[in-house]
């Protein structure tokens, strides 16, 4: 096997996994030659480029889908897509989630159909980052971004609430609270079919 | 004129001036060799090392001298206050006192004076580095005993035996270097170089000196006395601040000092590559200074290199290798050295002292070859033989069923 990381590979890794459990039939190394061969490796070494990234200096991408800090997703015309299940809540291993809905009314609407997340909190101290909340989440509303610098000198700011993970307010996307679109159900904005904010 | 006779002509001044520059290139070499390792390790594993504090990190140790300094100053309720408080200061100060027997240069003009940067030149200068070398062992064991702590006890036990046991091959490795300058003064050792440096005649001592400097400053991959993953930090794991900041010290120093031992015994001191004996005039002598550095600076290398290579012996490898192949391999070539060299100075002709190199190498090959036989009979025998199930219980071994095992776990 040329990569022992490449899953799937035909034998499931049991070459590699025989040829480790053979036994060693000698500690020595071969010869006086193949013990000096270390000092070459290290002395090559020093030529080549560091691994080393700059970190604050200089940045590199993470992963495509890196576990980051969460978002609260919207519609394209500004409602929340959370509903304040308490699903993402439920689901979370390490109890990092506190999430308490609140009934949609006509005058002051958050989300479309019956019910809206009121308090949003993350718990940044426990969160364990798996994902599992993201996993468990019936409308989208919950999702990861590959923002990983939580780092802060208190613990009460690494209490997340809804506005830390409010996604920002993108063109054409009003504030809430305001009504669905006009001949429009929780249905409709279900299904995605609502494709921006169009009652000013 | 001897560098004897040149250092009796100094007046006062000049040898507390001298004094000064040797303390301040040893507290900056220091520093420097910090930094140096830091970013030459990092460099062998890839990676960056210091490279914040200042131009390339340069003043790195010395921001990491002040942090320590600002520390906390601990002293555990367990320890012996005076010696507690006494050990770091016998380590660092006894570190510094080998340079002043150590020629840093050929005849140079220091200050309108005709001098040799060194301080002092003794004819037992060689043993009296020794004697430094082993009062700084003290600094260690009294660091460890008085802590009142069982890692720093255990470490500087470690540490004393260690530095004790290599001290003797290193003694023993030098005997050659003596038999052949026939002097114990370091700045005779030079001179008697100006042919062959002995790294190259005494081939063997120079190796088994290079291993046991190795062992004798505690450095890897013979660091047991500060082990990290057994003794925590060693002899000093309760010490903090200032303190232990005089035993990082002292470990830094003592190591450009046996480098500079080395560079002094088998690479020629002061003296330029050979060919290259024109460059010794230059800058006034001073050039000297430069070679001198360099040939310290490129054991430096070697010390790092080890470093970034080998993994720690355990410790009784490490005390057999020490007392059952350096310390009898030194004795026999003491042997022959002193046989060759009594046979050269009588006056025997040239064929009897090939005959007799030829013999020890024909000794030689037949030892090994009788000791590699023994060892493939011994493996043979290993083979054939059945192991003893001893009578407490053990893990099964893989692929063998352990009756005794599954008795004992039955019932």
């Amino acid at each position: 096997m040329d990569n022992p990381l490449t899953p799937r590979s035909n034998d499931l890794g049991l070459t590699a996994a025989a040829k480790a459990n053979t036994p060693i039939e000698s500690q020595e190394a071969k010869t006086f030659a193949k013990q000096l061969q270390g000092f070459w490796v290290t002395f090559k070494t020093i030529f080549k480029k560091p691994n080393t990234v700059q970190y604050p200096e200089e940045r590199e991408p993470t992963a495509e889908r890196f576990h980051g800090r969460h978002q609260l997703n919207r519609y394209d015309d500004g409602l929340e897509k959370c509903i304040g299940c308490e699903l993402c809540a439920w689901a979370c291993p390490a109890d990092a989630i506190l999430v308490e809905g609140e009934t949609n009314t006509d005058d002051e609407r958050y989300s479309p159909g019956e019910r809206y997340g009121k308090v949003y909190q993350i718990n940044y101290l426990r969160c364990v980052f798996c994902g599992l909340c993201i996993e468990a989440c019936p409308t989208r509303a919950l999702t990861m971004t590959n923002e990983y610098e939580l780092a802060d000198e208190s613990r009460a700011k690494l209490i997340f609430e809804k506005e830390d993970l409010l996604a920002p307010l993108k063109s054409g996307m009003l504030q809430p609270p305001h009504p669905m679109v006009p001949g429009t159900t929780h249905i409709d904005y279900y299904r995605g079919d609502i494709t921006g904010g169009s009652n000013g | 004129m001897t560098n004897a006779e040149i250092i009796a002509t100094d007046p006062g001044w000049i040898t507390l001036v001298k004094g000064l520059l040797i303390f301040v290139v040893c507290v900056l070499a220091t520093l420097m060799s910090v930094w140096g390792e830091r970013r030459l390790v990092a460099r062998m594993q890839q990676r960056m090392g210091p490279n914040r504090v200042g131009p390339f990190g340069l003043i790195q140790a010395l921001a990491d001298g002040v942090k320590l300094a600002l520390k906390e100053d601990l002293i555990p309720k367990a320890a012996d206050r005076i010696v507690f408080v006494i050990a770091p200061i016998i380590s660092a100060t006894t570190c510094f006192m080998a340079f002043a027997v150590i020629p840093l240069s050929g005849p140079v003009n220091l200050f309108g004076q005709e001098t040799v940067m060194q301080m002092t030149d003794i004819p037992v200068g060689v043993l009296y580095i020794f004697a430094i070398a082993s009062i700084g062992v003290y600094g260690i064991v009294l660091a460890g005993w008085s802590s009142g702590s069982t890692y720093p006890l255990l470490g500087g036990l470690r540490s004393s035996a260690q530095v004790i046991s290599y001290e003797i091959a290193m003694g023993l490795s030098l005997v050659a270097v003596f038999i052949y300058a026939g002097s114990m003064s370091t700045a005779e050792i030079v001179s008697a170089q100006d042919q062959w440096w002995f790294c190259v005649t005494l081939f063997p001592s120079f190796v088994i000196f290079a291993i046991s400097m190795v062992g004798e400053t505690n450095r890897a991959p013979f660091d047991l006395a500060e082990a990290e993953g057994e003794l925590v930090g060693g002899f000093h794991t309760e010490y903090s601040s200032l303190k232990f900041a005089l035993f990082f010290l002292a470990e830094y120093v003592n190591i450009v000092a046996v480098s500079a031992l080395a560079t002094t015994l088998f690479l020629g001191g002061y003296r330029a590559l050979p060919g290259l004996g024109f460059t010794e005039s230059w800058l006034g002598g001073w050039f000297t200074v430069i070679w001198f550095l360099a040939k310290v600076v490129f054991f430096f290398f070697i010390f790092v290199w080890l470093r970034g290579t080998l993994p720690r012996l355990r410790y009784d490898q490490f005390m057999k290798f020490g007392w059952k192949v350096l310390i009898p391999f030194s004795l026999i070539w003491i042997l022959i050295v002193s046989t060759l060299r009594v046979l050269s100075q009588q006056g025997a002709p040239r064929s009897v002292l090939i005959g007799f190199s030829f013999g020890i190498v024909l000794l030689v090959l037949a030892g090994s070859s009788l000791f590699e036989s023994s060892k493939k009979r011994r493996a043979q025998e290993d083979e054939l033989g059945e192991v003893a199930v001893p009578s407490f219980p053990v893990p099964a071994i893989p692929g063998k069923i352990n009756k005794n095992r599954t008795e004992q776990l039955n019932g």
